[in-house]
């Protein structure tokens, strides 16, 4: 037993230290978990603080560039007419963001059942991606009536892409000794895409959604930019370009935060459903000892 | 041997489980993967295709499994092939990550319709035979190489199936492992009266295993002899240091050599 006592002791990393080496190495790992957090805060404290104090000691007026003070009292002090655009905005990309899951993934499950279905349609598919949306979005806003669903539609464009083409790549790289097994248990197509091609597929697509959800955010804001002025109803880009007009710097970084904002809450709630979905088997969600 | 074993009656007194009659196998540029292999498996054999690479012992194994369609020549199956009577165990596990061990066993009776509660029993006695019925619930990249193997070959036996394939399933592991799990096949197959095909490099493995041995050579991959391997089951350590183990495995080699091109033997 002796001999297996301190692999089985820096394995779960108690247990009392004997060596000065031992000692370095947990102090090293301490410090790592505590500057993994503490870090990025820090860094970023001193950013802020540091524009604040440009603004002061350069005396910059605030409708040239605005301390972060300013942007902060601007963005309680407009908190009803941003909040209704916020909400706009993230309706817009939460229902583009819906619908590009629905299209991406129900896309790759027929390309993947019928290589004609793949032939026939992923030249569009690439046509779609590749245009700039800033590009089609006037034409869009042409022949849809509705300003919503343009905006939708703009939305749709920009995030779907990702999670077809990382669908499509998991739906095909299901293990091969895996394919032939399902074969010999006669298998049928709808077994095989649910219980070996769906699963195989599920770490790609959440790469894809991770990249989605940002990308529908940006369709969302840009779309908005290219539609103009709209009264009711307009989104955070909206308020961007009205308070450009009027001037009113701080109300444009208020809402440009809240747009930065949004993206990175978007980005955590991805990574974090797969996180979830993926901790239990894939290697991108396994801690290594 | 224990009061459940199977009696497996003597080579010469089973009965046919499948037919291979004189098949071909050539690949689209020409190659002739296999040449007129004829073979007849009986209920209880324990057969070893044994060969250098590229003698068509994979192929022959994928013709038997149905992934693959002969160029010339028929595989018969004895009353037809049923659903349930055919059990595969690849080289790799070939289990699927995102399934913990019972529903990674669970698999074939998946596919047929059977919810896992039916069959809960059996997949549990079937782990027990393997030795890991305690793992049921871990995933797969919980367990060593070697208890991977075990699972994959827990759902290979599940179904009681006619007929076992294996291709090389032990040629990844150590020879440590290597050594326990061919006494554990062994022991499996005298339980539960398994019909296996072994597809195997080792000469002393097929030797260790086997009832009989089909020598294969390379280009084109044909059979060259078939070795029978007398020797009663259950075999242990004592079998394998026995005179006749020795004999027979040198008898095997030899055979082994003589196929290869003068160019290729040391």
């Amino acid at each position: 037993m002796s001999v297996t006592e301190p692999t089985s002791r820096s394995e779960t990393g108690v247990g009392p230290m004997f060596d000065a080496e031992e000692e370095s190495l947990a102090r090293k790992q301490r410090v790592e978990a505590v500057a993994k957090w503490l870090l990025p805060i820090a860094v970023l404290s001193l950013a802020i603080w540091y524009w604040d104090r440009l603004v002061v000691w350069n005396d910059i007026p605030h409708y040239i560039l605005p301390g972060p003070g300013r942007v902060m009292q601007t963005l309680i002090q407009d908190w009803g007419t941003l909040s209704q655009s916020l909400l706009v905005t993230l309706q817009i990309t939460l229902m583009a963001l819906a619908v590009a899951i629905i299209g991406g993934v129900g896309l790759a499950v027929l390309f993947a059942q019928s290589r004609l279905a793949e032939m026939s349609f992923s030249p569009f598919a690439v046509i779609l991606q590749v245009t700039p949306i800033v590009a089609i979005a006037p034409l869009i806003f042409i022949y849809i009536e509705s300003r919503m669903v343009g905006l939708l539609l703009c939305a749709w464009i920009v995030a779907f892409f990702p999670i077809l083409a990382n669908t499509t790549l998991g739906l095909k790289s299901a293990d091969h000794n895996l394919r032939d097994l399902m074969l010999i248990y006669k298998a049928n197509r709808w077994q095989r895409l649910r219980y070996l091609q769906l699963p195989s597929a599920l770490p790609y697509f959440l790469g894809g959604l991770r990249i989605a959800g940002g990308l529908a955010l940006i369709g969302a804001v840009v779309a908005e930019y290219v539609a103009g002025t709209g009264g009711i109803g307009s989104g955070l880009a909206f308020r961007i370009l009205e308070a450009g007009y009027r001037l009113n710097i701080p109300r444009m970084f208020a809402a440009l935060l809240l747009i930065a904002l949004t993206g990175v809450i978007i980005f955590a709630i991805t990574t974090a459903i797969s996180h979830f979905a993926l901790r239990k088997w894939h290697e991108s969600a396994l801690k290594r000892e | 041997m224990t009061a459940h074993d199977r009696i497996i009656p003597p080579l010469h007194q089973r009965k046919p489980v499948l037919s291979m009659q004189a098949v071909d196998k050539t690949f689209n540029g020409g190659v002739v993967a296999l040449r007129r292999m004829s073979l007849t498996v009986n209920e209880g054999d324990f057969i070893s295709l044994l060969g250098p690479s590229g003698c068509g012992k994979s192929t022959a194994l994928r013709l038997i499994a149905g992934l693959m369609r002969p160029t010339v020549g028929r595989i018969t199956w004895e009353g037809g092939r049923g659903t349930d009577d055919l059990g595969v165990v690849f080289q790799e596990p070939t289990l699927m990550p995102w399934s913990t061990v019972a529903k990674n066993v669970w698999l074939p009776f998946r596919l047929r319709g059977k919810s896992f509660a039916t069959v809960r029993d059996r997949i549990e006695e079937v782990l027990a035979l393997v030795g890991l019925d305690k793992f049921a619930n871990s995933y797969p990249r919980e367990l060593s190489g070697g208890m991977k193997m075990r699972v994959s070959i827990a759902r290979a036996l599940v179904t009681n199936p006619r007929l076992i394939l294996m291709d090389e399933p032990f040629a990844a592991l150590d020879e440590i492992t290597r050594q326990k799990l061919n006494d554990d096949l062994l022991n499996l197959k005298a339980r539960t009266g398994a019909t296996v095909i072994f597809v195997t490099h080792s000469v002393f493995e097929s030797v260790f295993l086997s009832d009989r041995i089909l020598v294969m050579a390379a280009r084109p991959g044909r059979v060259i002899r078939e070795i029978a391997v007398d020797a009663p089951y259950p075999r242990g350590i004592a079998w394998r240091t026995s005179p006749d183990y020795a004999r027979i495995a040198r008898e095997t080699s030899d055979t082994l050599m003589s196929t290869l091109a003068p160019g290729e033997s040391h």
